[in-house]
Formats: structure tokens, sequence, C-alpha cells
């Protein structure tokens, strides 16, 4: 049984840690997602039951490569397609995998830069980017995907297998995008893997915001010269270091002014002023930079107890122009209120009221700029406008307090 | 890998062919330059264009009857102007073509894969 046990734990870090790197390295140069997943499910499966008996190998990964290669040119020849130029190049390239692994062993060169770009590439659908980088890369299943992006499970694998399909039939290459691609297709990456973040923060699930916070890390030693990707961590990282300090001991919502700071992680947001230093070392500041300094100034602000609304409002005019949004618009107004102009602020929630209509913080932030005002009656209607589109309990009880106050 | 580059534009770009020898030779002439690019660099398999959409000729067959009618089927301010096969190793590639394809300016260029029919 200790062996087992011992094997079972293994095999979990080993296949966290590896999963995204084996099936990358199997995908690209066969283009099958689906069969590379496949190969090395089944080559785990072999180590479970093999690893117990004969103990875990010295070089575990190049271990499952190696079973999952195999298995790979096993399910080829079983299908046998009437396409003959598919599996040749398939072998081949299987063949010069197990070339390279007998003279360099492991690790092999990292193809996970292919394989996000691949996940991000826009002839697949946008809204299956970050579900796609979180199966391929992180090995989660569709059944664990879903929730996290508001769909029923047979959807999202039904996508997850249509673009899949896509990428072999249509022949999306697994290659790192030329320099002169890197503006125009880096950004999707960075998209997704913030989706995937914003999904973990939104959810509550700090599994999730760690497993992106790993995928931009990737990035950001993948693609040591871009600035974005370490904009990109230290906005994950900001975010991550503030989490649970939303929620008190009564698990009521404390807005970010009233956060105790001690239960702020540290090192977490050392970590992120790191990577945003760095980015400021890589050219001109794109919107995760931006973003990321916006989260900064309002750390240092609530830290030192001193105004930072003017940096604020001056950043969000920047991001602004770069990717203009409903979300950082409502944001701007917030941080104009925070200037103590609010009728500056009204005015810039005024025109986006009719694409903002569905979005909560636009009526919380409404409701707030609107009690600045002295407009009473119409701040209650906001406050209660936003209530209704709460779902987060915490959150319905400190608007309901909000609106007894007003 | 072979694509097929489906191109399809504004019936206003269509209409420029026709008006005046001037406006034609200003409406032919990047396409010849198109294919002339698609054929040295190799890649180009063939390729035609068609006349404009109000020439075409809709044909199904319902519960054994036959039922023709005037017009094409896509009910659409685009409509399909021409097409270009091509040979390519990837998606990127024969995406760059379409990019460099005239039609793409002002229309739209649909990139897609032909079917290798299993034997």
């Amino acid at each position: 049984m200790p062996a087992q046990r011992a094997t079972e734990e293994t095999i979990s870090r080993v296949a966290r840690n590896a999963y995204g790197r084996l099936v990358a390295t199997l995908a690209a140069g066969t283009r099958d997602l689906a069969k590379a997943e496949d190969a090395l499910a089944d080559a785990l499966e072999k180590a479970l039951i093999r690893w117990p008996k004969d103990g875990v190998p010295d070089a575990p990964e190049a271990w499952l490569l190696t079973a999952a290669r195999r298995g790979f040119i096993d399910k080829v020849r079983r299908e046998q397609t009437a396409d003959k130029a598919m599996p040749d190049l398939t072998f081949q390239y299987l063949e010069r995998l197990a070339d390279q692994q007998e003279k360099s062993g492991w690790p092999l060169p990292d193809p996970r830069l292919k394989l996000l770009f691949v996940c991000a590439h826009p002839a697949i659908d946008q809204p299956v980017h970050a579900p796609l980088m979180l199966q391929t890369v992180l090995g989660l299943t569709a059944d664990a995907i879903a929730p996290l992006f508001l769909v029923p499970v047979s959807t999202m694998s039904q996508q997850l297998v249509r673009a899949k399909r896509k990428i072999k039939t249509a022949h999306i290459p697994f290659v790192i995008p030329e320099g002169d691609q890197i503006p125009e297709r880096l950004p999707g990456v960075l998209d997704a893997i913030y989706a995937a973040f914003a999904a973990g923060l939104e959810g509550r699930d700090e599994t999730l915001m760690d497993e992106a916070v790993y995928l931009a890390d990737l990035c950001t030693s993948l693609l040591p010269q871009e600035g974005e990707p370490k904009g990109l961590l230290a906005l994950c990282l900001y975010q991550r270091a503030r989490f649970g300090a939303d929620r008190n001991d009564d698990d009521q919502f404390v807005p970010l002014s009233d956060q105790d700071i001690r239960r702020w992680h540290p090192d977490t947001i050392e970590r992120a002023e790191t990577a945003l230093r760095a980015a400021s070392q890589c050219g001109p500041r794109g919107r995760y930079q931006l973003e990321a300094a916006i989260q900064s100034a309002h750390i240092h602000g609530v830290r030192k107890n001193t105004s930072v609304a003017d940096k604020i409002v001056h950043l969000y005019e920047q991001l602004l122009i770069l990717a203009p949004s409903v979300g950082g618009t409502v944001s701007f107004a917030a941080a104009i209120l925070a200037k103590e102009d609010p009728k500056t602020a009204l005015a810039v929630l005024d025109d986006i009221s009719e694409k903002a209509a569905p979005y909560q913080p636009y009526w919380a932030t409404r409701g707030a700029v609107l009690e600045a005002l002295g407009e009473k009656a119409l701040a209650q209607e906001a406050v209660k406008k936003a209530l209704s589109l709460t779902k987060d309990p915490a959150l319905e009880r400190y608007l309901k307090e909000k609106i007894a106050s007003i | 890998m072979k694509y097929m580059l489906i191109l399809a534009e504004a019936e206003e770009d269509f209409a420029e062919r026709l008006k005046d020898e001037a406006a034609f030779e200003a409406y032919m002439a990047p396409w010849m330059k198109y294919t002339q690019d698609l054929q040295e660099a190799g890649v180009l398999l063939g390729g035609e264009p068609l006349e404009q959409s109000d020439k075409g000729t809709c044909v199904r067959v319902r519960d054994g009857k036959r039922l023709v009618e005037d017009g094409p089927f896509i009910d659409s301010k685009e409509q399909l102007g021409g097409f270009y096969l091509i040979d390519v190793p990837n998606l990127d590639e024969a995406i760059k073509w379409a990019e460099q394809c005239p039609a793409a300016k002002t229309g739209v260029v649909e990139v897609r894969p032909l079917w290798e029919i299993p034997s």
C-alpha cells in the first residue's frame, strides 16, 4: 500500500509540473492535441501500475514521454488513415523526439510557449482560448473548467473538442510567431491567461488563480524581453496578495480602502513589485502594466494612508486609450470620485450608461457618485439596481446596509 | 496543405469592374499582381472570378421536386466574388496570402482547408 500511495503522490506531482510540457512536446510536431492528451493519460495509468512494483524512475518525466510517444504511435497505426502524408510526418517527428531524448535526456526544449500561442490563435473562437489553455497546459478536465466560465459541461467539452479538431484539420502550426507578429498575437495569450485568473478571482478559487499565475510566470520566462507578460504577472499577484482581505471574520464584504493590510501577503506584493519594475525596463507600458500600476498605487495608498487619486486617474486615462472597456471606465469614474469630483465622475458614467446597464459595479459606483452629489433618492435607486445584479451574499449584505445608510 | 480562399465582396465593388475602362484597369491591376505573386511563390493551384450574384441561379431538390430560383443563396451585403486554391505549409501561411488579397481590403476572405477524402 505505501508503494502505491507514494507512487500516486509522485505521479500527481510530476503530472502537475510536467503535464503541459509533455502534451506540448507530443503535440508540437504532430498537431494532434487530443491524441497527445490521450497518449499521456495512458502513460500515467501505466506508471500507476508499474512504478509501485519497479520503483519510481530517476527521470519520471522522461519515462512518461517515452511511454506516451510509443502509445501515440500505436494509436496512429490503429487508425490506419488513408492520409499518407500525415502519419509519415508524425512518425518522423516522434522518431526525432526519441533521438533527442537519447542524446540529451530531459528536459527537451520547452514547447509550451508554442502551445500557449496555439491555444490563443485567432482562428480559434476567442472564448475557448482560456479553457483550452487550462486543459492542455494544466491538464484540467472539462468538468472542472466549465463552471469557471459559466457554461454547461457538455458545451465546454464540445467547444474543446471542436477547437482541437480545428487545430489539426486547418493545420494551425505549433510555432512561436515571428517577431513582427508578436505584438498582434501576444495580447491574445495574455488575455486568455487573465481570463483564467479572473474566473478564479470571481469564483474565489485559489487553485485556479495560482494556475493562472503559473502561466503568466511561464510567459515571463519564455519571453524575457517582453514587458506585458511581466505586467500581467504583477497584476495577478497584486490581486492574489489581497485575496481574502475583502472579507472580514464575519464574512462581510470589506472595500479596498478599509481592508486590514495585515491580511495582505507581503511576499506576494513584493514579487508583484519586482515584476512591475522589470516590466518598466521593457519599453512603453501596455495595458497590463498600466492595470498593475493602478493596483500598485491602490496598495501604496492604503499602506501609507496617503491619497493616490490623482495618480490613479492619470493611469486610467492612459489605460482607457490603449484598452477602452466598460469595467475600466467604471473604475475610472470611481477614481475621479475619489478625487472629490463627483460631477465629472457622473458624466463619465452617463457616457457608458447603455452599455453598462447589466454591469453590477456600474450601478454601485453610480450610487456612490449620486450620493456624493446629494441625490439621495437616485443614489438609493442605483444601489438597489446593483443589489439586484449581485449574487455574492457578502456583497448583498454590504449593499443593503449602504441603501439604508444613504 | 490545400486551402480555398473564398472571396466575398460588397456589390458596389463588383460594380467597379464594369463602370468604364479606367475603372476596370484600376480594379483589375491589384488582382493581376496578386495572382502573379501566388504563381511566382509556387502556391497557386487554381482560381476563378465569378460573375455578379444577380447572374446566379439557385437549384434545390426537395421531396423529389426540383426548385429553381433567381439569385444567390446568400442574402447578405457581401457576395461570393471568386476563389483561389492554394497549397501552403500551414494555416498561418494561408492567412498571410488571404491578407494580401485585394478582397480583404473591402470585403472578406474565408480560408477553408480542402477536405482530404479518405479512400
